[in-house]
C-alpha cells in the first residue's frame, strides 16, 4: 500500500467535494466565453451597436431631413456645402443641397436592413431546404442538390438586374431577389451538417419513439444546426450589403429620394472632380467600418461555435 | 475520368437550357412589350414590327426559334433598341474589351494572391505575415465599386499619373486602374485561402518527414508543399471568375472602358431585353464552361479523387 501524506488526501477529498458543485458548461456557455475573450470581435460588436444606434437616434439631432433641399447651398456645394455645425449640415451637402448627414443615416438604415432581411430569407430557406435534403436522403437528396448545383452556376448579379428591370425597381424586389439567390451556400452547409447529425443516437431514439420526420427536423435537427447557421448568416450579411450597394451603385437599386450606401458612394464618386470629398468619404467610412465589424464578429463567432475548431 | 467528364457535361447542358428558359420567361413576363412607348403606335405598325421580330408567334415557338438560332448560328437576334444592330454585333464590340482586362485581372488576382499567401505562410508570425494578412483583410472590405473611386482620387486627381477612364485600344495606362480595381478583393481572398491551406500542409507529417530526410527547403516547398496547398485555391477560382465577370459591369461604367457591362447596363435602362438576354446567356455559358474546367482541373490535380 502506498503511504500518502494525510493532508494531501484530505485536500484531494475536499477538492472532489467542491468539484461536485461546479456545473458542466453547455455548448453555448462555452461559445460565449470564447467569444468574449476575442477582443477584436467584442470591439467590433461594440462599434456595430454604436452604428446601429446612430442610425436610429441620429435623426433626432438632424436639422434637415434626407429629402429636404437647402436652397442656399444648392448648386454650390463645393463652397457653401462644407461640413459644419452652424448650417446644420454636419457632414456637408450634396450638389442638390441635400444634407449628407441625414442621407447617410437613411442609407445606413436601408443597407443594414437589406443585409439583415436578405440574410434572414437566406437562412430560413437554406436551413429548411438543406435540412430536408440531408435528412430525407436518397434520390430526393440527389435531385435537390442537383437543383442547387444548377442554380449556383447561374450568374446571380445578371439575373438579379434582369429581375429588377422586368418587375420594376423596388425594395421588396431587391429583398426577394437577393434573399432567394443567396440561400444556396447555406443549404449546402446545412445539408452537410445534417448528414452528420442524422445518424446520432438521439435522432434514432426520437425515431424509435415514433416522432414523425417533420418534427424530428424542426425539433431535433434544426436546433443543433443553429451554431453553424449563425456563423454563416453573419458572414452572409456583408456579402448581401455589398451586392445591394453594387446594384445601387449602378443606379438600379433603391430609388430616389431614398438612398443606400451604394447610391451615396456612387454619387460621391461621380462628383470627386468638384472638390466635395465629404460626399464620398462619409458614406464610404460608414460602409467600410461596418463591413470590417461584421467580418470580425463573424470570425469571432466561427472561432467560438464551429465544431471543427474545438 | 471520361465518365466524370460526361457526367459533368450532362449537368452543364440542362443548366444552360434552364438559364435560357428563365431569362426568356422573365423577358416575356415584363409588363409592356419592348415597343410600347409614350406615344402609342398605330395598331398596324405595331403588328408589322412584332411580325418582323417574331413576337406574334406563340411563346414556345419564339423560345425554340431563339434557342435554335443560338445553337446553329450563334445568333442572339436583333437588338430591340438599336434597330440596325444585332445583339451579336454589340457583344462582338464589347466582349474583347472585357476579355482583355478580365484576363489581366484574373492573372493579377491569382499571381499576387498566391505569392502573398505563400510568403505569409512561410514567414508565419513575422511582420511580413502580419502585413500580408492586414492587406488581405483590408482588401476584403474594398469591393470594386469602392476601389474604383479611391484609385481615381489617388492616381488621377492627386498624382495625375494615370488617365481617369477610356480605353484607347487597351493601352497599359488605361488598363492599370481597371485591373487593380477589379482584382483587389479576389486577390485578397486567394491570399487568405493560400495562407491557411499552406499552413495546414506545412504542419503535415510528410513535410516533417521530408525535413528529417534532409531535403533542401526549396525542394520541399516546390515538390511537396506547393501543389497540395493549391487545391482550395482552385476550387475558389469558379466563384472568383463569376465575381470578376460581374465586377466588369461596374468597371465598364466607372472607367468608361466600353466593355460588355456598359451595354448590359444601358440595355437595362432602355429595357432592351434582347441585349440583356444575350449577354446573360453568354455570361452564364462562360461561367458553366469555366466551372467545368475548374472541376476537371481539380480532379486531375487531387490524387484523392477517383471516378
Amino acid at each position: 500500500m502506498i503511504v500518502a501524506d494525510k493532508n494531501k488526501i484530505v485536500k484531494l477529498a475536499n477538492n472532489l467535494a467542491d468539484d461536485e458543485q461546479t456545473s458542466g458548461r453547455s455548448l453555448w456557455a462555452d461559445a460565449r466565453r470564447r467569444f468574449l475573450h476575442n477582443k477584436a470581435a467584442i470591439a467590433s460588436l461594440f462599434v456595430l451597436i454604436l452604428i446601429i444606434l446612430f442610425s436610429f437616434i441620429g435623426p433626432y439631432f438632424a436639422v434637415w431631413t434626407y429629402e429636404q433641399i437647402d436652397w442656399n447651398t444648392m448648386g454650390s456645394a463645393a463652397t457653401l456645402g462644407m461640413p459644419s455645425i452652424e448650417t446644420g449640415h454636419y457632414f456637408g451637402t450634396d450638389d442638390l443641397g441635400r444634407d449628407i448627414y441625414s442621407r447617410v443615416i437613411q442609407g445606413t438604415q436601408i443597407s443594414l436592413m437589406v443585409g439583415v432581411v436578405g440574410a434572414t430569407i437566406a437562412v430560413v430557406v437554406g436551413t429548411i431546404y438543406g435540412a430536408t435534403s440531408g435528412y430525407v436522403g436518397g434520390r430526393t437528396d440527389q435531385i435537390m442538390m442537383r437543383i442547387v448545383d444548377i442554380l449556383m452556376a447561374i450568374p446571380f448579379m445578371f439575373v438579379l438586374i434582369l429581375l429588377l428591370v422586368v418587375f420594376g425597381r423596388s425594395i421588396v424586389m431587391l429583398f426577394v431577389g437577393i434573399g432567394l439567390l443567396s440561400w444556396l451556400d447555406m443549404s449546402r452547409i446545412v445539408r452537410g451538417q445534417t448528414l452528420n447529425l442524422k445518424n446520432k443516437e438521439f435522432i434514432e431514439a426520437a425515431r424509435a419513439t415514433g416522432v414523425n420526420d417533420f418534427r424530428i427536423i424542426m425539433r431535433h435537427i434544426v436546433p443543433n444546426l443553429l451554431g453553424i447557421v449563425a456563423v454563416y448568416a453573419t458572414l452572409l450579411v456583408p456579402g448581401i450589403i455589398v451586392a445591394e450597394s453594387f446594384i445601387s451603385f449602378l443606379g438600379l437599386g433603391v430609388q430616389e429620394p431614398k438612398t443606400s450606401w451604394g447610391a451615396l458612394i456612387s454619387e460621391g464618386a461621380g462628383t470627386i472632380n468638384y472638390d466635395t470629398e465629404w460626399q464620398l468619404l462619409f458614406p464610404l467610412a460608414f460602409f467600410i467600418v461596418t463591413l470590417f465589424c461584421i467580418y470580425f464578429i463573424g470570425d469571432g463567432l466561427r472561432d467560438a461555435l464551429d465544431p471543427k475548431e474545438r | 475520368m471520361l465518365n466524370y467528364i460526361i457526367k459533368r457535361i450532362g449537368i452543364a447542358i440542362p443548366t444552360l437550357l434552364i438559364l435560357i428558359a428563365i431569362t426568356f420567361y422573365l423577358m416575356h413576363a415584363a409588363p409592356g412589350g419592348p415597343f410600347t412607348s409614350e406615344k402609342p403606335l398605330p395598331a398596324q405598325v405595331l403588328a408589322n414590327i412584332e411580325a418582323k421580330y417574331g413576337l406574334d408567334q406563340p411563346i414556345w415557338r419564339q423560345m425554340t426559334n431563339y434557342i435554335w438560332g443560338i445553337l446553329t448560328e450563334f445568333d442572339f437576334g436583333p437588338s430591340y433598341k438599336y434597330h440596325s444592330r444585332t445583339v451579336n454585333e454589340i457583344i462582338g464590340q464589347g466582349f474583347p474589351i472585357t476579355l482583355k482586362y478580365g484576363f489581366w485581372s484574373f492573372i493579377v488576382a491569382i499571381g499576387v494572391g498566391i505569392s502573398l499567401g505563400a510568403i505569409a505562410a512561410i514567414r508565419k508570425n513575422t511582420w511580413v505575415d502580419y502585413l500580408a494578412v492586414g492587406v488581405s483583410i483590408g482588401a476584403q472590405v474594398l469591393p470594386n465599386f469602392v476601389m474604383a473611386p479611391l484609385l481615381i482620387i489617388v492616381f488621377t486627381l492627386w498624382l495625375g499619373w494615370l488617365p481617369g477612364g477610356g480605353w484607347h485600344g487597351g493601352d497599359w495606362q488605361y488598363l492599370v486602374m481597371p485591373v487593380i480595381a477589379l482584382s483587389t478583393s479576389y486577390m485578397a481572398s486567394i491570399a487568405r485561402i493560400t495562407r491557411s491551406s499552406m499552413l495546414e500542409v506545412l504542419n503535415a507529417n510528410y513535410i516533417r518527414t521530408a525535413r528529417a530526410k534532409g531535403l533542401p527547403t526549396k525542394t520541399i516547398f516546390f515538390r511537396h508543399v506547393f501543389k497540395p496547398s493549391l487545391l482550395p485555391v482552385i476550387s475558389y477560382l469558379g466563384p472568383a471568375f463569376v465575381g470578376l465577370i460581374t465586377g466588369s459591369v461596374l468597371i465598364d461604367i466607372f472607367f468608361s472602358t466600353g466593355g460588355m457591362g456598359y451595354f448590359f447596363v444601358n440595355a437595362a435602362f432602355n429595357r432592351d431585353y434582347a441585349v440583356m438576354m444575350g449577354i446573360t446567356i453568354l455570361v452564364g455559358a462562360l461561367t458553366i464552361l469555366f466551372s467545368l474546367i475548374v472541376d476537371l482541373l481539380y480532379a486531375w490535380i487531387d490524387p484523392k479523387i477517383r471516378y
